[in-house]
């Protein structure tokens, strides 16, 4: 069983900016404790001689040249924003009052 | 905001020890951004320069810069870093408008270069080694304006307006270890060690360098260690302190602020502070708390960067004398009084000087050239003095000077003409009929029209008095319009009076 508590889901929620109300933070907990233990059955047949992947494919140094392509236009750039202020992107306070 | 106590910088330091760090964010002035082909560059209308990658749209794939990595081992070799054979990019994970994927690329364990070395010269001549733990490379945040606020302070602002045009740009964060045993000069240790950081970018031409532009921004750690103690102190994160003085100033600040709080019994409070430039005095940001949990995991969208050894001596190769160095190389070759060189260095006219003497003038008329008419010249019209006129056209000007056709008076004149586009100071001296007059036939008939017009100075110097002498000169060289060699001048009335009737 792993050990995930509701008091790291809570913490996880709050740094990600996502309100959960106390009955969905059990069921988080619940599912991704079961998701821990899935992962951590890699382990049972990782042995040490097997180095940490962070990539599937066995590639380095792929780089593209330094050469400026065409960005988007303001108005594109805008266009997905719930809000935005002339040709600037315009959000909440970021700070409570305090 | 209430101006906190401070203790006297003597008294803080007979009780502490300060203990530094030094975290310094260098801009690449790459074409593009690191990891989209978006342009590198401001000035333009805001978010002008973003794409589904730097915007952190879904379905947006980063793709690395090698000019990025290029320069990023440069800077790493011209730090006397290592460069690692296997290195990658991570993700660290916040939430603020600044960045609108949600993390920033950076790296975390595995830095493309570590284990650096920086040696700087204090005023005083001593040296001071800096270690640099790590050299690694990111992606600068966008720019955030605050509205509604006082003077666009975040605190009370009702919402913010954010520009992404330099979410993106390619940087190169130096980390130093702890810096111990700076006492006394550990304010000069932290301009300096930024001053010696912009002159490195600087020469290696892999940043503009402009620290009022943001190219170069410095958070200063600072922490006091009581005497006799050997536990660290709690330190604090000054940052985005802008300006080489400044540095100076906020370590000052600092040291004088905490030790106050210390010696009354207080406590420090991990925290990052801001710097204000105006009052010169830092104010308490957000203190370290769960925010700081940026649950760093590698960048899966990215292989890693492994660089091979053959390239690594290859970029070696390329690197400049490093800037120490250089300036030492130059004082001697030059024969610069300590006094001399320094305010050569300190004006920022080393190039300027070095290129007017490659172009054939002396060293110490170029130096007097630069840093005195040149640079007041360039005071008067407020831009930098090396922008003002071109070094092979001030060594053309001195050679005239040695040559006996300007005298340093005619020299200024035939100067702000050639500033003003006139053309070279040879062609000036021609336009302007500003040249010495070296044929001695127009200097005997002004001095003897003069010496008949003071018959009195004239029996004064025919008796032995010759400093009277000095008012027929003037008559004279106010004749030439001052286009006479006042030797010469002086030389001729005395010859005239012994023969004049």
């Amino acid at each position: 069983m792993s050990e995930i508590t509701a008091e790291q889901v809570a913490h996880l929620a709050n740094l990600a900016r996502i309100d959960l109300s106390p009955e969905e933070i059990n069921r988080l907990t619940t599912e991704l404790g079961q998701i821990v233990d899935s992962v951590a059955k890699v382990a049972e047949v990782a042995t040490p001689d097997v180095p940490a992947t962070s990539h599937p494919m066995p590639l380095t140094n792929v780089f593209r040249p330094d050469t400026v392509v065409p960005s988007l236009t303001v108005e594109q750039a805008l266009s997905g924003a719930p809000d935005h202020d002339g040709d600037k992107f315009r959000v909440p306070a970021i700070l409570d009052e305090e | 905001m209430k101006k906190a106590e401070l203790m006297d910088y003597d008294k803080a330091l007979e009780l502490f020890e300060p203990v530094l760090g030094f975290e310094v964010h260098v801009e690449l002035n790459t074409k593009t951004k690191m990891f989209c082909g978006c342009a590198n560059e401001f000035g333009q209308g805001a978010n002008t320069n973003t794409c589904p990658t730097c915007l952190g749209l879904p379905g947006g794939l980063p793709q690395v810069n090698a000019k990025a990595i290029e320069s990023s081992i440069r800077l790493g070799l011209a730090l006397g870093c290592e460069i690692a054979e296997y290195s990658r990019f991570a993700r660290k994970n916040y939430f603020y408008p600044d960045t609108a994927k949600n993390f920033q690329t950076s790296q975390y364990d595995e830095p493309i270069a570590f284990n650096g070395q920086l040696t700087i010269e204090l005023e005083s001549g001593r040296l001071v080694t800096v270690d640099i733990e790590r050299a690694h490379m990111e992606d600068d945040a966008g720019k955030l304006t605050h509205v509604g606020g006082q003077a666009g302070r975040i605190q009370g602002a009702d919402y913010s307006l954010v520009d992404y045009n330099r979410g993106g740009v390619p940087l190169v964060e130096i980390v130093t270890r702890m810096i111990e045993g700076g006492e006394a000069d550990s304010p000069e240790i932290g301009r300096s060690y930024v001053a010696a950081i912009r002159e490195i970018v600087k020469g290696l031409g892999v940043s503009n360098a402009r620290m009022e532009e943001g190219n170069v921004r410095c958070d200063a750690n600072v922490s006091l260690r009581p005497r006799g103690s050997n536990i660290l102190g709690t330190r604090t994160e000054t940052k985005n302190v802008n300006s080489l003085r400044s540095v100076e100033r906020a370590v000052r600040y600092e040291i004088q602020r905490q030790a106050a709080l210390l010696a009354a019994g207080g406590t420090i409070t991990q925290e990052t502070r801001h710097w204000h430039e105006d009052t010169g005095i830092t104010s308490a940001g957000r203190p370290k708390s769960d925010a700081d949990d940026y649950r760093y995991f590698p960048e899966p969208d990215l292989v890693p960067v492994a660089p091979s050894r053959e390239w690594v001596e290859e970029l070696r190769a390329t690197l400049p004398e490093p800037p120490a160095a250089r300036r030492k190389r130059l004082q001697a070759d030059w024969g610069f009084a300590n006094l001399e060189f320094q305010d050569v260095v300190n004006s920022d006219l080393l190039d300027a000087v070095e290129a007017t003497i490659a172009a054939g003038a002396a060293a110490q008329a170029a130096r007097k050239w630069w840093t005195g008419e040149i640079a007041r010249l360039a005071n008067v019209a407020g831009v930098a003095a090396h922008s003002l006129v071109h070094p092979v056209q001030v060594a053309a000007l001195i050679e005239l000077v040695v040559a006996g056709t300007l005298t340093d008076r005619l020299a200024r004149q035939v100067l702000e003409g050639v500033i003003a586009g006139e053309g070279t100071p040879l062609e000036v001296v021609e336009l302007r009929g500003l040249a010495v007059v070296s044929d001695d036939g127009p200097l005997i008939a002004a001095i003897d029209e003069a010496l008949a017009a003071q018959p009195d100075v004239l029996a004064k110097i025919r008796v032995g008095k010759v400093q009277a002498a000095g008012a027929v000169i003037g008559a004279v060289m106010k004749a030439m319009r001052g286009q006479a060699d006042a030797a010469r001048v002086r030389e001729l009335v005395l010859e005239r009076a012994g023969t004049a009737q």
